[in-house]
């Protein structure tokens, strides 16, 4: 099982080395959604013993909400705001994959400075925090509405990695909680990029704080 | 015994490098719907361009007839301290591995020069070229290198490929695997192939590599083609005994095993060449900077478990 959880871990590390580099936004969107699955899996994989009902609440919902959910309300956005691409970051992209891969040793460092009582495994604790910035990075570093919820997703995704992999089963209900919570600041975002667009024309959130009454 | 094997391993590795070459064409050549030329012609190439005589421009110095012979001479060092097929390689000490990374980067530095000292324009954007791609690919081929070696606990090229296997377990398989990755993106920008530089390319404009020799001719062009060659044989035997790991302790066996597979790694070249485009000049750099995140999760991975 450990095997599978470092693999897991490592495909999701990997999706945000991909995310940081995509300029489509179409794909940067399903590369969100796998990594949905991924934490789903990741969630069933850490409490190998007997899955209870709350684990694979948690799983199910993880999956149901990330992989299925949020794709089809960003891509409503998506096609209501016609943007495809993410043109200009304020960062490109090869810088954007170089710092996603120092951001590697800075977390593994910090990882190793937070000794957390027994976890699944080694890489929990450097790889969500890995997730955690690099979402960070991209909430910061890209121009569109839409990216920016991406980054926020890849943010809280970084924190629920965390959650999962290290407390126990009694507060797994928080965890649900948490979840409900994003659902509905995706919905609003959604409805706000759409808004937003409506308004001005177009969805470049540094251009709407020149804004005047 | 051993010093035997070792020698017939790199006098194999000498005679079968421009098979390679050949080998790349011929798949091509299936994919295009085309019979191709044999997988002899770049041994009847280089013969035929060795019985010729060389021309030289008035403006080019010694440096430039040079040039071949350093690059050739470098890479036939390199080519001595890659092993393969479980015997250590010929040339062999502690950390050996940076020398063969350097070796590689004299016959760049040599052909470069070369390729300057002619004044053509043509000629230094492709030199430009080069040195700005393999800035970026020299990074990421070390830090490949050093995670094989963190992962066997040497830094001796023979000593990590001839017992990778024992040191293999299921924690590194992520780990190896984006190393491997990393290694084939240096492997075929190194060796100019095609999501990076066309060897076929007719425009001089769009070449990197080709364009640096275009005033070689007979010998010294033989040279530069058979350094190629050697260079295609020594960053292939890095990614294949990376992917073969495993011996069956019968030395015959492995060596033909490791041969197959540099084989199938010209033929894998070839089924690239043939189903990708070049990718955009701007999008190169990006594309070393992806390898080369691969190699640093890949060396932190490692790093983490000892």
């Amino acid at each position: 099982m450990a095997a599978w959880v470092e693999t897991l871990l490592i495909l999701l590390t990997l999706t945000n080395l991909t995310l940081v580099a995509m300029s489509r936004l179409g794909a940067c969107i399903r590369t969100v959604a796998l990594q949905g699955i991924v934490l789903g899996l990741l969630t069933i994989c850490v409490h190998p013993h007997t899955p209870s009902l709350y684990v694979l609440l948690l799983a199910g919902g993880s999956i149901g909400l990330k992989s299925v959910v949020f794709p089809l309300l960003l891509g409503r956005a998506m096609r209501d705001t016609h943007i495809r691409h993410e043109i200009e970051p304020f960062v490109g992209y090869g810088v954007s994959i170089l710092v996603a891969a120092l951001a590697l040793p800075v977390s593994f460092w910090l990882g190793s400075r937070l000794p957390l009582p027994r976890p699944a495994s080694t890489l929990i604790v450097p790889l969500a925090f890995h997730a955690i910035l690099t979402g960070l990075f991209l909430i910061v570093s890209r121009r569109k509405a839409i990216t920016q919820v991406l980054g926020y997703l890849v943010l809280e995704n970084g924190i629920y990695t965390f959650g999962i992999c290290l407390v126990q089963e009694s507060t797994l209900l928080v965890e649900l909680g948490v979840l409900l919570d994003i659902f509905v600041a995706v919905f609003v975002m959604g409805i706000t990029i759409f808004h937003i667009n409506q308004e001005f024309n177009h969805i470049d959130t540094d251009r709407l704080s020149a804004l005047r009454d | 015994m051993q010093a035997v094997v070792s020698i017939i391993h790199w006098l194999v590795a000498l005679a079968l490098a421009p098979l390679l070459l050949g080998i790349i064409g011929r798949t091509k050549a299936f994919f295009a719907g085309r019979t191709g030329s044999p997988f002899l012609q770049p041994y009847h190439d280089l013969r035929k361009l060795l019985g010729k005589g060389a021309v030289y421009s008035h403006t080019t110095t010694w440096v430039f007839r040079a040039a071949p012979m350093v690059g050739l001479g470098a890479v036939f060092v390199a080519s001595g301290m890659v092993p393969f097929g479980g015997s250590p390689a010929v040339i062999e000490f502690p950390a050996d591995l940076i020398l063969v990374v350097y070796l590689l980067g004299l016959l760049r530095f040599a052909t470069v020069l070369g390729a300057l000292d002619t004044g053509s324009s043509f000629e230094g954007m492709g030199a430009s070229r080069e040195v700005q791609f393999s800035a970026l690919a020299e990074p990421v081929l070390l830090l490949a290198l050093a995670t094989l070696g963190r992962q066997t606990g040497s830094y001796s090229l023979s000593t990590i490929f001839v017992d990778i296997a024992e040191h293999l377990s299921i924690h590194a398989g992520p780990a190896m695997l984006m190393g491997a990755v990393a290694l084939l993106v240096v492997f075929l920008v190194e060796n100019a192939r095609i999501p990076v530089d066309d060897p076929n390319t007719h425009l001089e404009l769009t070449m990197i590599h080709e364009v640096m020799v275009l005033d070689y001719s007979g010998p010294d062009f033989a040279f530069v083609l058979y350094g190629a060659a050697l260079k295609l044989w020594v960053l292939g035997a890095l990614l294949v005994g990376l992917v073969i790991p495993v011996h069956v302790g019968i030395r015959l066996i492995d060596s033909l095993l490791f041969v197959l597979g540099m084989f199938a790694l010209a033929f894998l070249v070839g089924v690239i060449e043939s189903c990708m485009a070049r990718l955009r000049l701007l999008r190169v750099p990006q594309m070393l900077i992806a390898a080369g995140a691969f190699a640093i999760f890949a060396l932190v991975l490692v790093l983490r478990q000892t």
